[in-house]
């Protein structure tokens, strides 16, 4: 352990003595979740000191209902449904992405590659399955500005965008919750920027600490929590200010507010989330899918047994529910958390051992 | 998948650039970073640059991926999607 990290460590021990109860911070960023595990940094956490995971793979929180939308799309002869890679194999009520094997769904990496899809395609209607927090609608506002200005009307999006704020207040206003702190996402905070966090310390008084993604400034960033809850503040701090500025990156925030806007929305595990949601707003809504194929929201059940309802909030960890590690793996997964890469299950299976349990560092 | 990587831009042209990170090279755009000169190291995230980062906050990113990807060769399983 470097020396910036076993100072953080010490400060948290002292700390979290001070205090002298236990502290509960949750981690709102799936590639936190991984890097934490990865770098075994919870065997290394003082007594008494919890992470918990949150709701921070945008994958793991698309609700049932969408997934099956995206499925019922992917099987109409005259739509290519075009998807980021993480989804092909989320199970839907019935199969994937995947199972579905339809020669129509196209993997892309960037929305520009969905249009050029469209372009080439005008006999089809190109459905980009939109999901992803703030860091990735910006791109598919780019998208539809283009297709408005192509005149592209073979494309449309079936936004799945959610907003982070709004889900952290809702995890805040369930009175159950043990939430102490968050610890921040850092890509997420480079286009909302840092300042996004201040409703959440001042409504709900709970310290926001936007961190990067190495291992030490991990470390330091649950060190500088432990701090304000010591000295009894809940303020917003970034400790990422090399990449994420106050106030985000404006013209990311600008396409975003011009294309869409916020909605009440659904999200796995929370429930329907106030301004959660993103969708186009009216002048765009001939490119929104739902629209143009009159699909209703759907509503559908979990995975029987699955929850990571519980997990996504922060209720239990992984290996409580009964099909970890059993029914599902990450090659047979059963909910969402255990496909994503991302996800707070599939993190406990590869790395659980050694990251938790072995009380190495 | 909020995960963007550190990479240099190495043609320009209007807002499509091509970036190179440890030897790749791809296509992307810098709508959202109109301020994004050639040269400049910048933060990508599904195709497009979102804010630029110095040579040091991309060093150690680099060499973060690189252990990442080692440990991942090492593993049963991958759903990668978009970076
Ligand atoms: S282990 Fe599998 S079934 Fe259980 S909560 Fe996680 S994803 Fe769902």
């Amino acid at each position: 352990m470097s020396d910036r990290a076993e100072a953080a460590r010490r400060r948290m021990v002292r700390d979290c003595e001070a205090l002298g109860r236990p502290v509960r911070i949750m981690e709102v960023c799936g590639t936190h979740t991984v890097a934490i595990f990865r770098s075994g940094i919870r065997a290394s956490l003082p007594k008494g000191l919890t992470l918990l995971s949150g709701p921070g793979c945008p994958v793991c929180v698309t609700e049932q209902g969408y997934i099956d939308t995206v499925l019922e799309l992917a099987q109409r002869d005259d739509v290519i449904l075009a998807t980021y890679g993480d989804m092909i194999r989320v199970p839907g009520t019935a199969g994937s992405l995947e199972t579905v094997n339809r020669p129509g769904v196209r993997v892309v990496l960037s929305t520009d590659d969905a249009l050029a899809l469209a372009r080439e395609r005008p006999d089809k209607t190109v459905v980009f399955a939109a999901v992803g927090f703030e860091t990735t609608t910006p791109a598919t506002a780019v998208a539809v500005g283009q297709a408005a200005q192509e005149g592209l009307d073979n494309f449309c999006i079936l936004s799945g965008h959610k907003r982070v704020v709004p889900a952290m207040a809702a995890l805040l206003s369930d009175a159950t919750n043990r939430i102490d702190a968050f610890l921040c996402p850092g890509h997420v905070s480079v286009i909302i920027g840092s300042e996004a966090y201040r409703p959440i310390a001042q409504r709900f008084g709970r310290s926001c600490v936007v961190a990067g993604f190495e291992p030490v400034l991990i470390l330091e960033a649950m060190a500088a929590i432990c701090r304000q809850l010591v000295e009894g503040r809940a303020e917003v701090e970034s400790l990422y200010a090399a990449v994420v500025r106050p106030e985000g990156n404006p013209r990311a925030m600008e396409l975003i507010d011009r294309y869409f806007e916020p909605c009440d929305g659904p999200w796995r595990g929370l429930g329907r989330i106030p301004e959660g949601s993103l969708r186009l707003r009216a002048e765009y809504e001939r490119f929104d899918a739902r629209r143009r194929f009159g699909l209703e929201e759907r509503v559908a059940p979990e995975p029987a047994g699955c929850r990571c309802a519980d997990v996504l909030c922060g209720r239990i960890e992984p290996v409580a529910c009964g099909l970890f590690g059993s029914r599902c793996t990450p090659d047979t997964p059963v909910g969402p958390c255990m496909v994503s890469s991302e996800g707070a299950c599939s993190a406990w299976y590869k790395y659980g051992r050694r990251g938790g349990r072995d009380g190495a560092g | 998948m909020c995960l963007a990587v550190p990479a240099r831009i190495v043609e320009l042209n209007d807002d499509r650039a091509v970036v190179d990170a440890m030897g790749n090279r791809w296509a992307i755009r810098t709508t959202l970073l109109p301020e994004a000169k050639l040269g400049d190291i910048v933060l990508v995230h599904a195709g497009f640059a979102i804010a630029t980062v110095d040579e040091e906050e991309a060093r150690q990113t680099w060499e973060l991926f690189e252990q990442i990807e080692q440990l991942r060769t090492n593993e049963p399983t991958g759903t990668e999607g978009a970076g």
